[in-house]
């Protein structure tokens, strides 16, 4: 039995989070994002879940980040100037590693900017949004159907490494619609957090045990007493402003991301088998390349794609050895070019580099990437 | 010895504390694990959330589950904490500054809703951790670090603020009348829904020096002189009230508590579903 329906990007995303255990969300209105709040207040009341629509975007998150410390998993959702209030209490979820996912369809700023023109400029308020040194985990869907598994894999990422996911979309995949078979993404596996494995007065709340890359999470209420803060703290959660205990726990949650880059990377390679040249796109973007592609090389141009799905961390060691094999490598961002200093930091001299972006609201044409890259090459 | 009210609900081995000589704060905070004692609820279902300044510090002194958050955004955390998980007693420990300026916002909304948490606002007239600039509540004309010619700003009543937007437990103690402190947090522990305890505090290092208000028990004595009962407050005229302010349970109101009508809901799509 298929269980086909016509589904809306942020419909996708909702659906995908009461699948991966989501019962909490919390947040504020803001386009292009408010269908996933929207369908939250329908959805979770029926599946015994809450919503709550917060006084402004930074409690929209705080809530959320107090509701995941009961145990319940936990999201919210916004967009661009929605995502820059919501940094400080980002940095406090790395901090404290608390599990949830944060959404952001990306819209074009700066500020207000072009409400809601697409975009795919908030790549690097991702990676570096939060004040302070940290490592985060930033997945980034390119169609319906993967908005809804990778929404599931932000779920699971954020309760495996406790740590805030922050799912990137686009206002185009957002509000975009496709075809979606439900029942053949009923099976889709689902990650809880772990939880004590020792009586309460054996509980250190931030020791990692041998084997364990974070530490086990009890709930509050469950019995296990432990402070929470975003302080430096030592392994019993207590602030401390001891230089060493600093210094291991700060190297302790990058490298909790950093050292588990086999697991947490993802990516999709079209055309590259016997590619001479390759861009580098993702999101409702790489749509339009993908199409490039295909027509690219109808003109008898190798080229293939190379699609980051985990756009943070970035997929380092195959970025590196796609700039060996091909001669060039073309960044195809809706943005000023923001994934562009990565391929380039990444690539580092091995292969050039070329770059097609656009900030003026609209979006990139497959015409466009052809004209651009068959010019460039030929010129 | 220690009492057994620091033994049973202290982290001891997290103690000293950081606050200065002569500071308000440990009484407040005594004054809170009073009433959860008298209360007999146990640690298990305690939940405490603050902020941050010298008041929210207190959070990691507790025997409860603890949760020192960011800067005005307790009552957020504390919302969605309750929201989730309803059986917990949420306990909300700020200052002036995270509660009335930074947190504003989240006061009035908290209150709106008349979601179940007890706020105990550490009030010390100052930010005290930062050093001691002004606040909402810093009386007009008094000195502060940012107000070397004496503060512009008209200031807060708390009180005021929170009944009027809402809550359905009001309530003033001092560091001076703690008998009045601890019972009134024990009223606003039992109210089925937003209470808010203004605690009225001493800072002598910052707004005590700034403003020649003499040495910490001279704070003190100064509380005990114009903290007047809500009683005798109400009986006196206009003219004797200057200078003074009320204490004790100032309103109270019956409303639809959020997390019981959020429950409510969720049984009535189950019941239609069936």
């Amino acid at each position: 039995m298929s269980e086909i329906k016509l589904m809306q990007g942020n419909e996708a995303c909702v659906a995908g989070a009461i699948h991966a255990g989501m019962r909490f969300y919390s947040g504020y209105p803001i386009t292009p994002s408010t269908e996933i709040a929207e369908l939250s207040a329908e959805l979770l009341p029926k599946h015994g879940g809450k919503f709550i629509q917060m006084e402004d975007e930074i409690a929209g998150i705080a809530a959320a980040l107090g509701a995941s410390l009961t145990g319940i998993k936990s999201m919210t959702a916004t967009s661009g100037p929605g995502f820059s209030l919501k940094q400080e209490n980002i940095g406090y979820g790395i901090m404290a590693e608390i599990p949830i996912v944060i959404v952001d369809v990306q819209r074009s700023g700066p500020s207000t900017g072009m409400p809601t023109s697409p975009s795919q400029s908030d790549i690097m308020q991702a990676r570096w949004g939060t004040h302070g040194d940290h490592s985060i985990i930033a997945l980034y869907p390119a169609s319906v159907k993967e908005i809804y598994t990778t929404t599931i894999r932000a779920f699971n990422l954020s309760e495996k490494y406790r740590t805030p996911v922050i799912l990137l979309m686009d206002e185009i995949i957002g509000h975009m619609r496709e075809k979606i078979d439900l029942e053949e993404l009923k099976d889709i596996e689902i990650y809880d957090r772990k939880k004590p494995t020792v009586p309460p007065d054996k509980y250190l709340a931030y020791k990692v045990s041998e084997n364990d890359v974070v530490p086990e999470m009890a709930a509050f209420g469950e019995g296990y007493r432990y402070n929470v803060t975003g302080l430096v703290h030592d392994e019993t959660g207590f602030p401390s402003g001891n230089e060493v205990v600093a210094d291991k726990l700060l190297k302790r949650l990058i490298n909790k991301i950093e050292n588990n880059k086999d697991d947490i990377v993802t990516y999709e390679e079209y055309m590259l088998d016997d590619a001479d040249y390759a861009i580098v796109s993702f999101g409702a973007i790489s749509r339009s390349s993908k199409v490039a592609v295909n027509e690219l090389r109808e003109l008898g141009i190798k080229i293939g794609m190379f699609r980051p799905i985990t756009i943070w961390p970035s997929p380092e060691k195959q970025l590196s050895e796609l700039s060996k094999k091909v001669k060039k490598i073309y960044v195809v961002e809706l943005n000023a070019g923001q994934y562009l200093l990565e391929v380039q930091r990444i690539v580092s001299g091995q292969c050039k580099i070329g770059k097609y972006g656009k900030i003026n609201g609209e979006i990139i044409t497959p015409q466009e990437i052809v004209s651009f890259i068959e010019e460039d090459i030929y010129a | 010895m220690p009492s057994e009210l620091i033994t049973n609900y202290f982290r001891t081995e997290t103690l000293p504390h950081i606050w200065c000589p002569g500071c308000g704060n440990g009484i407040v905070t005594r004054a809170i694990v009073k009433a959860i004692d008298n209360l007999n609820i146990s640690k298990d279902d305690v939940c405490i959330v603050s902020g941050i300044g010298c008041s929210s510090r207190a959070a990691g002194y507790l025997d409860f589950n603890t949760l020192h958050t960011t800067h005005g955004r307790a009552l957020a955390f504390a919302t969605g904490v309750k929201l989730a998980n309803p059986k917990l007693h949420v306990i909300v420990i700020t200052g002036d500054g995270d509660s009335s300026a930074i947190g504003g916002n989240h006061l009035i909304h908290a209150a709106r809703r008349n979601i179940d948490l007890t706020t105990v606002v550490f009030n010390n007239s100052i930010y005290g951790m930062t050093g001691g600039q002004y606040s909402p509540t810093t009386p007009t004309g008094d000195k502060a670090t940012t107000a070397p010619f004496g503060n512009i700003d008209p200031n807060f009543d708390l009180c005021e603020l929170a009944n009027a937007a809402g809550a359905t437990y009001v309530a003033r103690g001092t560091v001076y009348a703690v008998n009045i402190l601890e019972k009134v947090i024990q009223e606003g522990i039992l109210n089925k829904g937003f209470s808010f305890i203004e605690a009225v505090t001493t800072c002598p290092t910052y707004y005590g020096r700034k403003n020649k208000k003499g040495s910490a028990v001279d704070m003190i004595q100064y509380l005990k002189e114009n903290g007047v009962m809500y009683s005798a407050w109400q009986k006196m005229s206009d003219e004797k009230k200057i200078g003074k302010f009320p204490i004790g349970k100032l309103y109270s109101k019956e409303r639809k508590e959020y997390t019981e009508q959020y429950q409510m809901l969720i049984d009535s799509l189950g019941k239609e579903r069936n």
